[in-house]
C-alpha cells in the first residue's frame, strides 16, 4: 500500500495544473470557484481552448480524439481542471453523448458529430426525463414511429438542462409499447430547429433559467439519426449513466470550494473577530472535509480498482462517490451561507436569464450564497437520485 | 499510488484471517473470556508463533520487522474476531513505546521477550482529571539515590491486571499540566508498594486501577523530563491501530446485519425485501467504506514524522472512525432487533468494544476540535 504519486504521475499532474491555470481565462475560473453561472460565451471559449490542446475529450476514443491515460492520469485530469475552477467540456457532449455515439454509433454519425461535439460546434442536451418518467425513467412514454422513412416523435421531455443554448437533443423515445419497458425504447439524436419542437424556460427555486421542458409536436427526424439498434436504447443510456455517476462525485471541485469558504471566513467579520475564529464554525468545515477525505481515498479505490482492467461496467461501488460526493456539496453550501451570515438575504435576479443574484449589498459573495444552497438540492435528485443509488448497492452489493 | 499488499503482507494477513476463522468463533470466544485472565494463554502463545506479537518491531528484537500496514492488517482481523488478549495494550502501547524511547539494550530485553509472548506489559497514563490531556500529570516521580520513586494513582490501565511490567507517565518537574516534565518509567508489577485492582471492561476486555505508595521505578525510558513528544507520537499510532480494529468490528456488524436481514422473516417474508430497511443497510456500508478509506490515509499518515500534519491526520481518521462507528453500531442493533439486545448474540458485543473504542484516546468531539485547530486537511 502506497499513497505516494510516482514521479511521472507527479509531472502529469503538474503539466495539468500549469495549463488550465495559464491557458483558461482567470475571469471564467474566478466565476466558477464562486460559484457564478458562466454565460454560453465562456463555455464555448473554455471548451475550445481545451480541444484545441487534445484536452477536451479524454474518455473518449483515441482516433476521436481520445486520451490512452492510466486510471491516476484520468484522475489527475479530473482533480486539477476542477481545482482550477475549470468547468472542462460540456458534461451533455463529453460524458454523455459522445461516448455513446463513438461506441454503438454508425462511421456516418461519428464523421459528422464527434469532431463537431469535441470542438462544441454542436451544443448538446439531453431529451431523457419526462413529467411522468423521473427515477423510473424506463417508463417514459414520448414515442417515436417510423412513418415513411422518418421518425415522427410526439412527447415531452422536462429538466432539460441548458436547452436553450442547445443545437441539438438526444432523445430516448418509446419505439415500442408491446414489449418489456426496458426493451421498447430507442436513441435517437434530433436538430433543434427541427418544426414541432418547442423550449419552454422553467425557473429553479435559486431564482435561476437552467432547465427547460421539450415539448415534440409531430417532429420529423431522418431515419438515419438512430443510434445503434432500434429497441437498444435503454442499454445505452445506462452506459451513460455510469459515465455521469463518476462524474458527479466533484472530488476536485468541493476542495476548491472548501479552500475558497476558508479564505472567506478569515476575512469576513464576526464580532471582534473573523468567522473562522468561531470554534463550532471550524469544527462544522473540518468534518465537511474529514467526509472530503474520505470520499477522496474512496475514489482513489476505485480508481486503483480499475488498473490494468479493460474499461467495462461502471463499479457499483461509484454510486458512493454519487452519494457521499452530492451531501459534501450540499454541506458546502450550506457553510458558504454561514459565512455570509445576513447578508444571504437580498434577492435582486436580473430578467436576462444570467442567474445571477445582483444585489449590492454586503461581501461580494453573499449573493450567490443562497441561490447556491437552493439550486445545489438537485444533485442529490439528479443522475439517478440518492435513492436509486441505494437501490443499485442493496442490489449489486449487499444482494438483496 | 496503489492498495495493493506485498506479498508478506498478504501471507500475514492470510496467517492472520485463519487465525481467527480457527480460534474465534463467537462461542470460543466465551470460553477465553471464562479463563483466569479473561483471556486464553493458549491464544497468546499462538500469537507469538505467527510472530504477530513482534509485527512492529525490528527483526534485531525478534520481530516481524512490520510498519503501519502490517499492524493495520493485524488489528483489522483482531476487530473481526473481537479478541480478547492484550494485543493492544502489550504490543501496540507497551512495544510501541519502548521501541520510540528505549536505549538499544532495553529494547534488546523488553521487546524480545514481549514478541516470544513471555513479558505482558501495560500503559499507565489516565488519571482521575486528565481525561485524554496525555500531559496532565500528577503522579510523582522522585529522585532517590540513582532511580526513580513514583507516588499517585493512574486508572483504568487496559490490561493492567495481568501486565509483568508496567510503563507509568509520572511528574519529574514543573506543574500538573506542564509539556515539560514528564517521565515515562519502566515499573515492576510486582514491585513493592504498587497495589491494583482489576475488573473487567463493557467490551469483555479487562482493565485496572493502579496506586503507587513510594515504588521504586526499575528503569526509566528516555529523558525522564521529555517524555511527551514521544508518548504523544505512540498514541498517535496506537489511534490508527485502533481505527484499523474499528474498521474491523464495523465490517463484521455489516456483515451479520445484511445476513441477518436475508433470513429474518416477519410478514412472511425475509425483512430484507422492505426497502426501508435496504437503505438503512447500504447507509451503513457508506459508512463502513468512508471509514475503510480514510484509515488508510490514517495508517500510511501515523508514520510520518511530522508531528503536526500526523496527528491531524490521525485524529481525522477517528473522528470518520467515530461517526462511522456510532452509525453502522445503533443500526446494526436496531436492524436485528431484539435479539441484537441479547449478551447471547454477537453483535452487542461488537457494538460495546466500538462504543469504548469511540472513548479511548479522545472521543470524536475531542477529535474534531483538534482537527478545527490545526488548520486544512488538503494542504
Amino acid at each position: 500500500m502506497d499513497l505516494n504519486f510516482t514521479a511521472e504521475e507527479l509531472a502529469f499532474r503538474d503539466e495539468m495544473r500549469k495549463f488550465f491555470r495559464t491557458e483558461i481565462p482567470e475571469s471564467i475560473r474566478t466565476k466558477v470557484l464562486e460559484g457564478q453561472h458562466l454565460t454560453k460565451d465562456e463555455i464555448i471559449l473554455q471548451q475550445r481552448i481545451l480541444n484545441k490542446h487534445g484536452l477536451a475529450v479524454p474518455g473518449w476514443p483515441v482516433e476521436w480524439g481520445g486520451k490512452d491515460w492510466t486510471p491516476v492520469q484520468r484522475y489527475f485530469y479530473a482533480d486539477e481542471i476542477q481545482l482550477a475552477g475549470v468547468p472542462g467540456g460540456l458534461a451533455f457532449n463529453t460524458s454523455m453523448v459522445g461516448p455513446v455515439i463513438a461506441q454503438f454509433g454508425s462511421e456516418a454519425q461519428k464523421k459528422k458529430f464527434l469532431p463537431a461535439t469535441a470542438n462544441l460546434d454542436i451544443w448538446w442536451c439531453q431529451g431523457f426525463s419526462e413529467p411522468g418518467a423521473g427515477s423510473d425513467l424506463a417508463g417514459l412514454r414520448t414515442k417515436a414511429e417510423l412513418i415513411d422513412g422518418q421518425w415522427v416523435i410526439n412527447g415531452q421531455k422536462t429538466w432539460t438542462t441548458l436547452g436553450q443554448h442547445a443545437d441539438w437533443i438526444f432523445v430516448l423515445c418509446r419505439t415500442d409499447p408491446n414489449v418489456k419497458k426496458q426493451e421498447g425504447i430507442s436513441y435517437i439524436l434530433c436538430d433543434m430547429k427541427t418544426p414541432g419542437i418547442t423550449v419552454r424556460p422553467i425557473q429553479t427555486i435559486d431564482g435561476g433559467h437552467e432547465v427547460n421542458e421539450v415539448f415534440f409536436d409531430d417532429v420529423k427526424v431522418p431515419a438515419e439519426n438512430i443510434v445503434g439498434e432500434v429497441n437498444k436504447g435503454w442499454d445505452y443510456a445506462k452506459f451513460l449513466l455510469g459515465n455521469e455517476r463518476t462524474g458527479i462525485a466533484q472530488v476536485g471541485a468541493s476542495k476548491a470550494r472548501l479552500k475558497r469558504i476558508r479564505e472567506l471566513a478569515a476575512i469576513e467579520p464576526m464580532g471582534e473577530a473573523r468567522v473562522l475564529d468561531n470554534p463550532k464554525f471550524r469544527e462544522k468545515l473540518s468534518m465537511v472535509e474529514i467526509e472530503l477525505k474520505a470520499l477522496e481515498m474512496t475514489q482513489l479505490r476505485i480508481i486503483a480498482d480499475e488498473k490494468g482492467k479493460a474499461k467495462g461496467r461502471p463499479n457499483p461501488a461509484s454510486s458512493i462517490l454519487k452519494m457521499k460526493g452530492s451531501e459534501i456539496q450540499q454541506w458546502i453550501t450550506d457553510l458558504t451561507m454561514d459565512v455570509a451570515g445576513p447578508y444571504i438575504m437580498p434577492f435582486a435576479m436580473s430578467d436576462e436569464g444570467s442567474g445571477r443574484n445582483e444585489v449590492g449589498y454586503g461581501p461580494e459573495f453573499a449573493a450567490a450564497a443562497a441561490p447556491a444552497y437552493f439550486n445545489k438540492r438537485k444533485v442529490s435528485i439528479y443522475g439517478g437520485s440518492n435513492e436509486i443509488q441505494r437501490n443499485i448497492i442493496a442490489k449489486a452489493i449487499l444482494g438483496f | 499510488m496503489d492498495f495493493d499488499l506485498t506479498d508478506d503482507q498478504r501471507l500475514l494477513k492470510d496467517s492472520v484471517d485463519r487465525l481467527i476463522a480457527d480460534r474465534y468463533s463467537f462461542d470460543q470466544r466465551k470460553k477465553y473470556m471464562a479463563e483466569k485472565d479473561g483471556w486464553s494463554r493458549d491464544n497468546w502463545a499462538q500469537f507469538a508463533e505467527l510472530g504477530l506479537l513482534g509485527v512492529s518491531f525490528d527483526e534485531a528484537y525478534g520481530g516481524f520487522g512490520g510498519g503501519p500496514v502490517e499492524s493495520m492488517l493485524v488489528a483489522e482481523a483482531f476487530g473481526r474476531g473481537l479478541v480478547l488478549e492484550p494485543f493492544f495494550a502489550t504490543v501496540v502501547l507497551g512495544g510501541g513505546l519502548i521501541k520510540r524511547a528505549g536505549t538499544d539494550a532495553q529494547k534488546m530485553a523488553m521487546l524480545s521477550e514481549i514478541a516470544a509472548g513471555t513479558r505482558l506489559v501495560a500503559f499507565a497514563h489516565v488519571e482521575r482529571a486528565s481525561r485524554y490531556n496525555l500531559a496532565d500529570v500528577q503522579v510523582t516521580a522522585t529522585k532517590s539515590g540513582d532511580g526513580w520513586v513514583l507516588n499517585g494513582e493512574k486508572s483504568v490501565v487496559m490490561h493492567g491486571d495481568c501486565a509483568d511490567t508496567i510503563l507509568v507517565t509520572a511528574r519529574t518537574a514543573g506543574s500538573r499540566r506542564d509539556r515539560n516534565g514528564i517521565g515515562l518509567f519502566v515499573v515492576d508489577a510486582k514491585a513493592e508498594g504498587l497495589t491494583r485492582k482489576g475488573y473487567p471492561t463493557q467490551d469483555g476486555l479487562r482493565a485496572a486501577e493502579i496506586s503507587f505508595a513510594n515504588v521504586r521505578a526499575a528503569d526509566v525510558l528516555g529523558d525522564p523530563a521529555g517524555a511527551l513528544p514521544i508518548v504523544e507520537r505512540v498514541i498517535d499510532e496506537a489511534i490508527a491501530v485502533l481505527c484499523s480494529e474499528a474498521v474491523g468490528l464495523m465490517h463484521e456488524m455489516h456483515v451479520t446485519t445484511v445476513d441477518y436481514m436475508k433470513q429474518r422473516k416477519q410478514f412472511g417474508r425475509a425483512i430484507s425485501e422492505f426497502q426501508v430497511l435496504q437503505h438503512r443497510s447500504v447507509d451503513m456500508f457508506v459508512a463502513l467504506e468512508q471509514a475503510r478509506s480514510i484509515n488508510m490515509f490514517g495508517t500510511v499518515m501515523a508514520g510520518d514524522d511530522d508531528a503536526k500534519s500526523r496527528s491531524r491526520a490521525v485524529s481525522a481518521t477517528k473522528v470518520q472512525i467515530g461517526k462511522s462507528g456510532k452509525l453502522i453500531g445503533e443500526e446494526a442493533v436496531q436492524l436485528h432487533g431484539g435479539i441484537a439486545m441479547t449478551m447471547e448474540y454477537k453483535v452487542g458485543h461488537y457494538f460495546k468494544r466500538m462504543t469504548m473504542i469511540e472513548a479511548l484516546y479522545g472521543s470524536t468531539a475531542d477529535h474534531l476540535a483538534k482537527v478545527a485547530d490545526s488548520g486544512s486537511l488538503f494542504a
